[in-house]
């Protein structure tokens, strides 16, 4: 399926600019089998990528607001629960909101804790307004000024496999920025209910106890 | 001279903050190191905080015990979002910060309304009972009613020997009833700072 630009984005400055990648393909591929992580997404565009990839799965939760929280959340899990390997997959605007969080994430660098940040350079959600990343700011050096030690940035299909072997290897927190086109995310009706979705994420993690 | 006036400084600051070291209860122990003894008895096993003194002893303690995750902040909000996902792993947590990060926390706690997640947080206080520095009241006497409007039940403790039963009271209503509970220390219990 083609992709399918919003109205008014300056496609040809996007590409220019090396935001080409189509999301609804470059994510799956770079997370592959979505059962291995427990994984936690931001609002609006990633949280439709990882429903879609799902089909709105138990082992995900997804966020409508708290904007800034997710890789915190990660963290928090990530902690809880160091036997299992733990997926951020957030975007650009939503991460600028709280930079600080990968300054206290890199402190503690848990191995189990993976940050996918899906980087259209733009507020899709709110009338594709751009964002910081498509006016000079550089997520993934954000990340390495902050101490996180393994970081990539994605921009092409032949660099996606790299990028799975990183969110998935190593003994440190991991960070990659995947650079992908102001285009539509995938549709997928998604339960938007934050409560509900945190017992059905329990249950399923921790049994009914 | 010189050296006698800082000394003058740091005892005169010293002894504003001697409510911290007040003891409590038939132990003798400080009522701070009860505290953390009652947090792991509740099995709390991530601490999150932005440094300050008024919760000196909790980090402390936490740092040095090899049994919990002891998680510095750069913005309290942060520590809102890492108790939610604490909760979602099934692990307790606690968000130590000072009035004033409160207000740093208002958008995020809508995990708490909105989601359910059960939320201890344990306020030190300023800009109340005795406040020197004119820059802590806007936010200190707004602590109560802004958390309050975003469903946090708030409690407070004055005295050292009413610490640890107000606490044991959040504890349970926090991950037993699953509620937000803020715990304000406030500066009748931990003194002013002097300027």
């Amino acid at each position: 399926m083609p992709m399918r630009y919003p109205q008014g984005v300056d496609v040809a400055a996007a590409v220019a600019a090396g935001f080409v990648l189509d999301r609804c393909e470059a994510v799956p591929t770079l997370i592959g089998r979505a059962e291995d992580f427990l994984i936690v997404t931001g609002l609006a565009g990633t949280a439709r990528d990882i429903t879609a990839l799902t089909h709105d799965s138990a082992q995900i939760y997804t966020m409508a607001g708290a904007m800034g929280g997710a890789a915190m959340i990660g963290l928090g899990l990530a902690l809880a629960r160091p036997d299992k390997r733990v997926l951020v997959a957030t975007g650009d605007g939503e991460i600028l909101m709280n930079v600080g969080a990968l300054a206290t994430i890199a402190v503690l660098n848990p191995a189990n804790l993976s940050i996918l940040v899906v980087d259209n350079g733009h507020y899709g959600e709110t009338g594709w307004q751009k964002s910081h990343t498509s006016l000079g700011v550089d997520l993934e050096k954000i990340a390495i000024g902050s101490g996180i030690q393994r970081t990539r940035t994605i921009a092409q299909e032949a660099e996606l496999a790299e990028g799975a072997r990183v969110l998935r290897e190593g003994n440190g927190t991991a960070f990659v920025v995947l650079r992908v086109a102001p285009a539509e995310p995938p549709s997928f009706k998604r339960n938007f209910d934050p409560a509900a979705c945190r017992l059905r994420f329990r249950n399923a993690l921790l049994g009914n106890g | 001279m010189r050296f006698a006036n800082i000394g003058a400084t740091v005892r005169r600051k010293w002894l504003s903050w001697n409510g911290f070291w007040r003891m409590s209860g038939e132990s003798g122990q400080r009522w701070q190191d009860q505290l953390y003894d009652l947090l792991r008895r509740y099995n709390v096993t991530q601490f999150a905080y932005v440094p300050d003194a008024g919760h000196r002893i909790l980090i402390d303690r936490s740092l040095a015990d090899p049994d919990v995750r002891s998680v510095a902040l750069t913005t309290e909000e942060e520590g809102v979002a890492l108790l939610a996902g604490a909760d979602l792993g099934g692990a307790r947590g606690v968000l130590l910060m000072q009035s004033s990060g409160a207000g740093n926390c208002i958008n995020m706690l809508s995990l708490a309304k909105g989601g359910r997640f059960p939320m201890l947080m344990l306020l030190s206080m300023r800009g109340d009972f005795g406040e020197g520095n004119p820059w802590q009241f806007p936010m200190g006497q707004a602590v109560e009613p802004v958390l309050q409007a975003m469903g946090v039940i708030v409690l407070r403790a004055e005295k050292p020997e009413e610490v640890n039963p107000t606490v044991e009271a959040a504890l349970t209503m926090v991950f037993q009833s699953g509620n937000a509970v803020a715990v304000l220390l406030t500066q009748k219990l931990l003194g002013a700072k002097a300027f």
